[in-house]
């Protein structure tokens, strides 16, 4: 995973990652459903997302059923906090410093 | 400049995924306009057609009374008072609804969970307290009892949507805590609290968020 100098990440260049970060940075725990919802994509594009992150160890994955109904939720790690977190920083400094 | 137009639109996206994602704004100003009226619409009926213009709450109307009208009167009164709050949660709904729609926002999600658990548990405790207060013939404290718990409700709502939400549960509180000294005035205090507040308070947030 590539984070340049100024302290953005490459990962989060991508809208829809960047969106997935930004819900996980503000909440304990989303569910896959919400995260659709929220973000307006289809499944297969956030899975795929999802996964992404997820192999990176920004987001952490917790698998649980409710009823009978298996509920996947994710919530965001501390690398993957703090890496947004510096990244968000970077985009403000890009921005102040025009 | 291209990157650099990319920049502020991710800081954008991001401000607005935080939001969304954290804090429930469907919540519409006109949710707290109507329930303002409807609260002072309900005040209207116990004071003229229910109490008869007299002040409610002072221990010489009640003792006047026999056995027969005090059990007519506190039946009215209820129902007056389930009428006002089945129409108020009404019309939040409604209105939230329907801004939820135009906004193109979800109503039911994590966040309005939370937000729901959050004033539903001073709200169910305060509703079973009226009830015992009501068992217990302490009429005096209903009025101050229901601001309270609201307020405390609020608050607690505060964190998961807008955040004047969590000041209207202050002032609240502090009506509730006014009219527990001053409890003879308790149908101004819930003009007050229930009507005038939500009725500056929706005004306020739908020409800010709304308008």
């Amino acid at each position: 995973m590539r984070v340049e100098i100024s302290g953005l990440t490459k990962l989060f260049e991508n809208r829809v990652r960047l969106g997935i970060m930004s819900v996980l940075i503000v909440n304990d725990s989303y569910d896959f459903n919400s995260l659709k919802a929220t973000l307006g994509v289809t499944d297969g594009n956030l899975a795929s997302h999802l996964k992404a992150l997820e192999e990176n160890s920004l987001i952490r994955v917790n698998k649980q059923f409710i009823g009978r109904k298996p509920n996947t939720s994710y919530s965001i790690t501390e690398t993957g906090a703090q890496l947004f977190r510096t990244h968000l920083k970077a985009l403000e400094d890009i921005i102040k410093s025009q | 400049m291209d990157s650099n137009t990319n920049y502020s639109e991710d800081l954008k996206v991001i401000k607005k995924v935080m939001e969304e994602s954290s804090r429930f704004l469907s919540l519409s100003g006109l949710s707290g306009l109507f329930a303002g009226l409807i609260a002072f619409a309900g005040a209207a009926v116990a004071y003229f057609v229910i109490l008869k213009n007299k002040i409610l709450l002072t221990e010489k109307y009640f003792t006047g009374l026999t056995i027969k009208e005090l059990r007519i009167l506190k039946t009215e009164l209820i129902a007056d008072l389930a009428l006002v709050l089945i129409l108020a949660i009404g019309v939040s709904l409604y209105f939230s609804y329907r801004k939820s729609l135009r906004k193109g926002l979800k109503m039911w999600t994590p966040v309005s969970k939370r937000l729901l658990i959050n004033m539903l548990i001073p709200l169910v405790t305060g509703g079973i307290f009226i009830i015992i207060l009501y068992i217990q013939n302490q009429w005096q404290l209903i009025i101050p009892a229901m601001l309270l718990f609201y307020g405390l409700a609020l608050v607690n709502a505060g964190k998961f949507t807008y955040s004047e939400v969590f000041y209207l549960g202050l002032i609240e509180i502090l009506t509730g805590l006014l009219c527990a000294i001053f409890p003879v005035y308790g149908l101004l205090f819930w003009c007050f609290g229930f009507g005038i507040l939500h009725i500056a308070y929706g005004l306020t947030m739908y020409r800010k968020y709304e308008g």
